[in-house]
């Protein structure tokens, strides 16, 4: 791990999030110095520790193939920024390769 | 194990040196469960815009999801099908990036550990070779809602804004991912036919390309045959049939083929098949960076699968169709196509097994299965196995044939009484004496009165226009009300116009 | 402060000598009385409240009995109420209106309790003081010039502050207990998966959950008891019979061990500080309890492993937030430009800060260096407690290493994240942990006495254990009953 390495404008491009030079350096640098704390994890022997991405094991938990009643599509779509009769609109989709 | 025998594998000339073709297919299958993946909203195709939507498919703030068992079971049943090792302990990945269709902006799906791994699907092709194609995996993953870009010609290119409907967003996907096996696009269609009729009989899936519960990409690339590495390749996207998969495929190959010929180089693009213009078109935009940062979803648990399990899932596998195409082609004898035709017929193979079992006349019985039962299938919408016509009255109907009882216009007749009317076809040939008439003496009868009747064909037929043998033939069988035996009646009439040495 | 306690107001209603109807507009007055100083919530909810009391009432008159009849609470507003405005203090939701309801507030609606409004949090519930909201500010009722702490600052300082009777809080780092502590009241982190998280928008869905926050030990036992259990709706929540935690109430701490921890010296502390805990492990003592000295070498790990996980998680919980199907949208030429500028004007700082550095952790690249290697430091964290749980009971430690600071006081983040040095690692580890007033001391520049917060934890789900202890320590030394809150200036407010 090397710390201060950030790309700051590369993490944000893929994070959808506009930033200013401005923000891109002040983010950077505080970022930076988190990553400088962090690097303090380098000194733990974790070579034969398992990753931890649930603390308590559960395993299998699922539910039964039954339908639940939907939202109604009126309260789904008065949230909407944006709404074309029963549609969410959105803003054109250009240059989004899924 | 890249051995597909497949003849349409022929090498292409590209240059003066021989390129073959390799591709490798994903398929993404909807799984045909009541409700979508992680929630308890219905998973149903063409219900009225954003109503099967809930805070969960929806991606609302909040909202958690929970795996539906069956989706869980109808993947793992679906590898089990093709050998695929169901591996003990599998679990649930975010795969992120932005698209406006998908409600949370990451996908649950399965990165490193899929429900399944490796596996084989054989398939024989048209031309009567068996070919087969590894699986790399099958894992499983939700759906996203579905744009419609408004612009003047439905395409993204030009469009002003688009509409969104999630009622699609969370259905259960299964994404199987072939090894790079197949060499041909006959091979192409082959596979996907395969996986098809595997996923039908088990209820996995509908696999409708046209409602898009089955969707495929194909990666493709050309290189000399003997060389070990791949060419560059390309992805082909939005094919809507296995027939476009098939035109789709040629066309790009002949694409590439022509870049190389040309000393050009392949560039590694997502291409989209364009249906009317027949071909594929560069779907590369402006640059994005991949970078989906898969980690184990936080919301979900690992799914652990114990042997008992498996071996319950792997005993409820029965009738899988490519196990009844290869016997009905080795045992029976059949032809690939007929063979195909049974098994992808809902039901048909069932009965045919069923009856073949009773007439021991494989041949015989497919003849009728696929030639009148499914003519009647079609007409009166009902199949084979809910009409009036079991096995047993078919078995009769064969036997009574083979033994030359009655002739095949009988036969036909019978099928189409005993399909709506019922009863038994032994009793009815009986009891109306629709049995086959062999007699000399009774046929030579009908032919005298043909004879008197007919004296213009007589005349013609003295004359040299022998053609009209066949008329007075038909006129025998009319007056016998069909249960001559036709063979007989020519000879006779032949032996009565004086041909009698013949 | 002479408020009734929630078990009181139970009991009064149930016996039909209060009403529920009558305990909302008491409460109600109190916000419109005191919020304009306080600042605790973002909207107030009156008319659910109204609606709801007289549901409760109905309901008694029937001749049901219900747990928390006529108890008002507080909502903290990142948990979605049916038809109210759910914020996350953010302006990428400030005019969302949910169209469901959290698990857990539902059961709390259920069980009689009144909604009396959704309180003010740190945006997104990261931060430590209540500053990074971006829709209000909340001050500590102790003192008005310094922070409530948090994230759960709004639900804190609307318990301390006399606005309501028990809220809810949640808690990803420390998040219920530090405000608690700075506030001088009962904050209370249940085991992970101990009560439904559906309903609670996520920070970190490894670390996030939901707890009481009360005025007194059994009041957050009574909340805790009808919210905990198993929600089908949420995978993570834990499918086994839950301990009610009432029953174990205890008055002393006779054969209770209390783990106190090598590596959090109290030498490093302010000495005013540091003889209030001193005087905090003597009262647990002379209680009954032995201390035993145990050690986690890998505490002090936490922060950096917390910093890594927590982010990541967050980057991707973040996502939705794009401005298609909800919230602020901020138009662009198409929609990727529409998504940076809503995100760019949608979130605050300290959220960017997290979403990049979450991003940057799972990125193509860093994801083993950082976000793997976290999360073995995570299974050394869980590690060293299990070990130190052999040899006691609960843990003991300072819940914060100060008491509140002055508003604007910590301007680098990284200052700010060691604030939960005391509550990450048990976070990490998923343990039921609280924080209890323990003492008061007076600030530097400060003029009145600040509440400091002893925390107690113990081993996954041993949460009847824990507030038993809790209890006991509460009752023995009556913290917060001696010494109440500073009167504050009357200002009605307008809503």
């Amino acid at each position: 791990m090397a710390s201060g390495d950030i790309d700051v404008a590369y993490v944000a491009k893929l994070a959808r999030l506009a930033l200013t030079p401005a923000e891109v350096e002040r983010f950077g640098a505080q970022l930076g110095a988190l990553l400088e704390h962090v690097d303090r994890l380098a000194a733990l022997p974790v070579a034969d520790v398992g990753a931890t991405a649930q603390v308590i094991a559960q395993s299998n938990v699922m539910r039964d193939d039954v339908v639940r009643p939907s939202l109604d599509r009126e309260t789904v779509l008065g949230g909407a920024p944006e709404r074309d009769g029963a549609y969410f609109r959105v803003p054109r989709i250009i240059g989004e390769d899924a | 194990m890249s051995a597909t025998l497949d003849a349409a594998a022929a090498p292409i000339a590209i240059g003066g040196v021989a390129y073959e073709v390799v591709m490798g297919i994903e398929c993404h299958v909807e799984l045909k469960t009541e409700t979508k993946m992680f929630c308890g909203c219905r998973n149903v195709f063409g219900a009225e815009p954003n109503t099967n939507v809930c805070p969960v498919c929806l991606g609302m703030p909040g909202a958690l999801p929970v795996p539906n068992r069956l989706a869980i079971e109808l993947l793992v049943k679906a590898g089990l099908a093709f050998g695929s090792e169901i591996p003990a302990y599998s679990k649930f990945d975010r795969k992120n990036y932005f698209y406006p269709d998908m409600p949370k902006d990451y996908q649950i799906s399965q990165f490193d550990m899929p429900l399944t791994q490796g596996g084989v699907v054989p398939f024989w092709l048209p031309d009567g070779t068996h070919g087969s194609c590894r699986l790399t995996r099958i894992h499983l993953e939700e759906d996203t809602g579905k744009s419609s870009h408004a612009s003047r010609d439905g395409r993204i290119a030009g469009s002003t804004h688009s509409l969104v409907d999630f009622n699609r967003a969370g259905v259960p996907l299964m994404e199987c991912v072939s090894e790079p096996d197949i060499r041909s696009a006959p091979a192409a269609v082959a596979y996907l036919e395969a996986l098809k009729r595997t996923f039908v009989a088990l209820g996995v899936s509908d696999v409708k390309m046209e409602e898009g519960s089955l969707r495929c990409d194909v990666n493709l690339s050309l290189r000399p045959v003997g060389q070990e590495e791949y060419g560059t390749k390309t992805e082909i996207k939005n094919m809507n049939s296995f027939n476009s998969v098939r035109r789709a495929i040629e066309s790009e190959m002949a694409r590439q083929a022509e870049i190389l010929e040309n000393g050009g180089r392949i560039v590694q693009e997502t291409r989209g098949w364009d249906e009317a213009a027949g071909t594929t078109h560069s779907m590369r935009s402006k640059e994005q960076a991949h970078d989906y940062r898969y980690f184990p979803d936080p919301d979900l648990t690992p799914i652990e699968f114990a042997p008992l399990d498996v071996t319950r899932l792997r005993e409820s596998l029965v009738g899988l169709p490519q196990a009844r195409i290869d016997r009905f082609v080795s045992d029976d004898k059949l032809s690939i196509a007929q063979a195909h035709q049974i098994v992808d017929t809902p039901g048909l193979a069932d009965y045919y097994d069923a009856a073949t079992a009773l007439t021991e006349k494989p041949q015989a019985t497919a003849n009728f299965v696929l030639g009148d039962l499914s003519r009647l299938a079609n007409e009166t919408g009902v199949p084979a196995g809910e009409s009036r016509l079991g096995v047993e009255s078919l078995a009769e109907i064969v036997a009574l044939v083979e033994a030359k009882t009655i002739n095949s216009k009988t036969a036909k007749d019978l099928i189409a009484r005993v399909w709506s009317d019922g009863g038994s076809p032994r009793e009815i040939v009986a009891a109306e004496g629709l049995g086959q008439v062999s007699d000399s003496g009774a046929i030579d009868t009908l032919v005298a009165a043909v004879l008197a009747a007919n004296e213009k064909s007589v005349a013609d037929y003295r004359a040299g226009k022998t053609k009209v043998m066949g008329f007075l033939v038909g006129q025998v069988m009319k007056q016998s009300r069909g249960t001559a035996n036709p063979t007989l009646a020519e000879e006779r009439l032949r032996a009565a116009l004086g041909d009698g040495a013949e | 402060m002479s408020d009734a306690t929630a078990v009181e107001i139970a009991r009064s209603v149930n016996a039909g000598e209060s009403s529920a109807a009558k305990r909302a507009r008491a409460a109600n007055d109190r916000i419109a009385e005191r919020d304009g100083v306080i600042g605790a919530y973002l909207s107030v909810t009156s008319e659910l409240a109204r609606t709801h009391a007289a549901r409760v009432d109905a309901r008694i008159a029937a001749g049901e009995r219900l747990p928390l009849a006529g108890v008002p609470l507080a909502i903290k507003d990142n948990m979605c109420v049916t038809g109210t405005r759910t914020t996350c203090a953010s302006k990428i939701l400030a005019d969302w209106i949910a169209p469901y309801t959290a698990t857990a507030v539902q059961r709390l609606l259920d069980a009689g309790a009144i909604p009396l409004g959704k309180t003010n949090l740190d945006e997104f519930a990261m931060g430590s003081s209540c500053e990074n909201s971006a829709l209000g500010k909340t001050a500590n009722p102790w003192d008005l010039g310094r922070v409530p702490g948090g994230s759960s600052g709004g639900s804190v300082a609307a318990v301390a502050g006399g606005e309501a009777t028990v809220s809810l809080g949640s808690d990803t780092g420390g998040s219920i207990r530090e405000p608690a502590a700075f506030c001088g009241v009962v904050g209370f982190k249940p085991t992970y998966g101990r009560v439904s998280r559906y309903g609670l928008i996520a920070f970190a869905s490894s670390l996030d959950q939901i707890g009481p926050i009360a005025t007194t030990v059994a009041d957050a036992a009574l909340v805790y008891d009808v919210m905990a259990g198993h929600d089908p709706m949420d995978a993570t929540s834990v499918d086994r019979p839950v301990e009610l935690a009432s029953p174990g109430l205890r008055e002393d701490l006779r054969g209770v061990r209390i783990g106190i921890v090598r590596e959090f010296a109290l030498t490093e502390l302010d000495p005013a500080v540091r003889a209030v805990y001193e005087r905090a492990y003597a009262d647990l003592e002379k209680l009954g309890a032995e201390l035993v000295e145990v050690a986690l070498p890998t505490a002090e790990y936490g922060i950096a492993t917390y910093y890594l996980i927590a982010p990541a998680e967050c980057s991707s919980n973040l996502a939705r937030f794009d401005g298609m199907r909800y919230g602020l949208r901020v138009e662009g030429r198409d929609v990727g430009a529409t998504y940076e500028a809503t995100r760019a004007a949608g979130f605050g700082d300290e959220v960017k800060r997290r979403i990049l550095i979450g991003t940057y952790a799972l990125s193509s690249g860093y994801y083993d260096a950082y976000y793997v290697r976290a999360q073995k430091a995570r299974t050394l964290i869980a590690g060293d407690f299990a070990k130190a749980f052999a040899s006691c009971d609960a843990i003991a430690c300072p819940a914060a290493a100060t008491p509140a600071f002055a508003f604007a006081a910590k301007t680098d983040p990284v200052s700010m994240y060691l604030m939960d040095y005391y509550t990450i690692p048990m976070s990490l580890a998923g343990l039921p942990s609280l924080s209890v007033p323990c003492g008061y001391v007076t600030p530097a520049g400060g003029t009145s006495p600040m509440p400091l917060g002893l925390e107690l934890s113990a081993p996954l789900f041993a949460e009847r254990s824990l507030l038993g202890i809790a209890h006991a320590y509460e009752r023995g030394t009556r913290h917060a009953e001696a010494r109440s809150i500073p009167d504050l200036p009357r200002t009605a407010v307008a809503r």
